[in-house]
């Protein structure tokens, strides 16, 4: 294999040999990936400035912002970040996903241009749209609600160009299984970007169903769709596609705890039902957000909610066992045995991407899972709808777990794609730690504030006058930390926007060495394939981690028993 | 190896430490899903989701009807930035039917309410959607146009409640508001 992987299976594509890793590299790929990045990272940035100006308002002794404006930058907020920067990363992923991992080339150029395009043209006219004000109606523009038909139109088109690059991504994945581009089973990391294909598929089809009939209302076509369908169906996109970026960053965690460490799923059997489950469980999902909402039943609620048993929860805590397992043992094989966690403290916390893919699994799983478990059980929903709360718990999930594993991706995909060092290495490495404080800080002062009763989407709190000095602390806690996270991310996106300019050339050198635990005297790879005792660490860690879910979780039925009766 | 293509055979069942969390996760989820069911049964706050149709102009009718027949008094907001200024104060029969509509911008009228005495709470909006929050208890449901929703509520504290909005609703979306007094 090593001397035909340049050639990506068919002869004559254009590849070339990753200097670092020996890899083949489709060059098309390359180009889209390039592409899809960059202009990920730059809604990055513009959603970032919108959230520093949001923090800025709802810090309350600050309070920014004038009331439109507020609402205006809300939805621009939303749109860039959920759907603009998550969707263009989340193509640039598939395209790596479907290609160097496998040895083969991109299925189609025109089909890749015509995806970027449409995404690019749609997220022009959405953005546009919104700053003339012509669209203040939040990210989930609930009906009546009701804003300007280039808003709906170019969502349209957003999720029909993302539609078709994972159109791309499937047919990449045929032809490389037709040509035998590859021998065997397609790697874990592959599998979880299919996984998350699946998802984004099923995703974006709700979309178009409630999009559409949107669209054709805003421009007096049709009648208005029921508010309560609008809400049912919106969410199978709104929160389905928040679960596209859960596969997308186990998938990332798989990815660079294996570059960084050497870690390797202890089990590929149990990880790859793990990405199952969530494929046949996260849709339920969408019931989360009608927990306290007219004409759905409690038996719909109950079993929805739970994804039928939280057969998806299930799959995140089965995942959140397997990848820091895998570090222990690659760690343990290399030499590093001393004691339960000698193994913890020997790893390159140095490495931005390795203290990306810690903090994203310890914000994520510790803050996010927990939280989002909870306020989505049926009835703690009735303490928790539309209170800070949610934007607490869904901070740490799609920004402290997603976001910043996309951050620690990128510290080896700009070397390794854009084939340029990294530019202030010695930042790269505070960059990671800057962002996870910034938003754990900015989520506890979310979820303490909601479970004072605070609410989401509300420009200012003094006008009801029942909110006392603990509210407004913790939302000064939710601007410092709203702050920071964003000097976290601007530094980032300096870091690779300056990279890209004048990072050193790599060509066919390796890329800068982040830091990786050198193996000790005496190790051996493989050693510890047998020995199912080995991950004492981890499975402490997991123990520890139910113990919280438990407090955490029952505290909150507590609250709810104190509340008054109600059915 | 994540990043290369399996050639060797990958399934076998878990074992060891991973065995024992899967355990471990499956008995939790297991539990956690009990729990709904459990409190649906035995616990005292669920949302039913009890609902009708409705168009908002018969929502708005009932509730003229329902100010006409309960009214006892009148509420003015002392609020200095708050947009509602006067409300009348409604006090419907013990474990009868209370009325409440939610529109730009105010939660229309104010409900005087006995402690230990069961209600149905009906609430509709005659515009867009917005979030009935109780507060200082933090209680919330979604009010949406075209749906009676029915809440079976016992306020089982005393004092003066407030009714935030908690769903965007415009301009003037922080300061909607309305009272709840238990007596």
């Amino acid at each position: 294999m090593s001397t035909s992987s340049h050639n990506l299976a068919a002869p004559g594509t254009p590849g070339r040999v990753c200097g670092t890793t020996g890899l083949g590299v489709c060059l098309d790929a390359q180009r889209f990936i390039k592409l899809n990045a960059v202009c990920g990272i730059v809604f990055l940035l513009l959603g970032g400035i919108a959230a520093l100006l949001l923090a800025l308002t709802r810090w309350q002794t600050v309070h920014l912002l004038p009331v439109d404006w507020f609402y205006r930058i809300l939805t621009f907020h939303g749109i860039n970040m959920l759907i603009l920067w998550i969707l263009f990363f989340e193509v640039a992923i598939l395209y790596f996903a479907c290609t160097t991992p496998l040895n083969a080339r991109l299925f189609s150029r025109k089909i890749a241009w015509a995806s970027f395009l449409m995404m690019l043209v749609g997220a022009v006219m959405v953005d546009y749209i919104i700053l003339a004000g012509q669209a203040d109606v939040m990210m989930t523009s609930y009906l009546p609600l009701l804003a300007h038909p280039l808003f709906y139109l170019g969502i349209i088109l957003v999720a029909v160009g993302t539609l078709t690059g994972v159109f791309n991504f499937f047919a990449t994945l045929y032809v490389a299984k037709r040509d035998h581009a590859y021998e065997g089973s397609m790697p874990i990391v592959t599998f979880g970007a299919t996984a998350a294909a699946i998802i984004a598929v099923v995703t974006l089809l709700h979309g178009a169903v409630v999009m559409i009939p949107t669209f054709t209302y805003s421009m007096g076509w049709t009648a208005q769709p029921d508010p309560a369908w609008y809400r049912l169906i919106w969410w199978g996109l709104g929160h389905q596609s928040q679960q596209v970026n859960v596969c997308a960053m186990v998938s990332v965690w798989y990815l660079l705890s294996h570059i960084v460490v050497g870690a390797r799923p202890i089990n590929e059997a149990v990880c790859r039902t793990a990405f199952v489950l969530y494929i046949l469980f996260i849709n339920l999902a969408s019931a989360h957000h009608l927990l306290v909402d007219p004409g759905v039943g409690a038996t719909w609620k109950i079993w929805n909610t739970s994804y039928a048993m939280y057969l998806a929860v299930l799959a995140s805590m089965v995942h959140g066992f397997t990848v820091p397992a895998g570090v222990e043992i690659a760690m343990r094989e290399k030499g590093y045995t001393s004691g339960i966690f000698g193994w913890v403290t020997a790893l390159p916390w140095k490495n931005p991407a390795f203290s990306a893919t810690a903090l994203s699994l310890v914000i994520f799983g510790f803050l996010g899972g927990i939280t989002g478990v909870t306020l989505g059980t049926q009835q703690i929903n009735i303490i928790a709808h539309n209170t800070l709360r949610i934007p607490g718990h869904f901070h740490v999930t799609v920004v402290g777990g997603t976001t910043l594993a996309f951050m620690g991706l990128a510290y080896y995909v700009v070397p390794l794609i854009f084939q340029r060092d990294f530019i202030f290495r010695g930042v790269a490495r505070v960059q990671p730690w800057l962002f996870g404080i910034g938003i754990t800080l900015l989520s506890f002062g979310m979820s303490f504030a909601g479970s004072m009763g605070v609410s989401r989407r509300s420009w200012d709190i003094d006008a009801q006058g029942v909110y006392g000095p603990g509210a407004h602390l913790w939302l000064g806690v939710l601007g410092i930390g709203g702050v920071l996270a964003f000097i976290g991310l601007l530094v980032f996106a300096l870091l690779c926007v300056g990279t890209l300019f004048f990072g050193a050339k790599i060509e066919q050198r390796a890329m800068f060495d982040w830091g990786t635990p050198p193996a000790l005297a005496g190790s051996k790879s493989g050693s510890l394939a047998n020995d199912h005792y080995a991950t004492k660490g981890t499975i402490i860690l997991a123990l520890v981690f139910l113990a919280c879910f438990a407090v955490y979780y029952f505290a909150n039925w507590k609250a709810l028993a104190d509340v008054w009766p109600v059915r | 190896m994540s990043l290369r293509p399996l050639t060797t055979p990958w399934f076998h069942g878990p074992a060891g430490h991973e065995k024992i969390w899967l355990g471990c996760a499956i008995l939790w989820c297991f539990v956690m899903s009990l729990m709904m069911p459990y409190w649906h049964f035995r616990g005292k706050q669920n949302s039913t989701g009890e609902a009708y149709t409705v168009k908002p102009a018969d929502f708005f009718a009932r509730t003229e009807k329902f100010v006409a027949a309960n009214q006892v008094g009148t509420y003015k907001n002392q609020t200095g930035n708050a947009l509602m200024g006067e409300l009348p104060l409604c006090e419907p029969p013990a474990g009868g039917d209370a009325y409440l509509i939610g529109r730009m911008w105010q939660w229309y009228p104010a409900l005087r309410l006995r402690q230990g005495e069961t209600y149905r709470l009906h609430l509709s909006s005659l515009d867009l959607q917005h979030g009935f929050s109780l507060q200082p208890l933090n209680m919330n449901f979604q009010v949406l146009p075209g749906y009676d929703h029915v809440l079976t509520i016992t306020p089982t504290s005393k004092g003066e409640f407030t009714i935030v909005c908690n769903e965007f609703c415009g301009a003037g979306h922080h300061a909607m508001s309305g009272k709840i007094f238990v007596e």
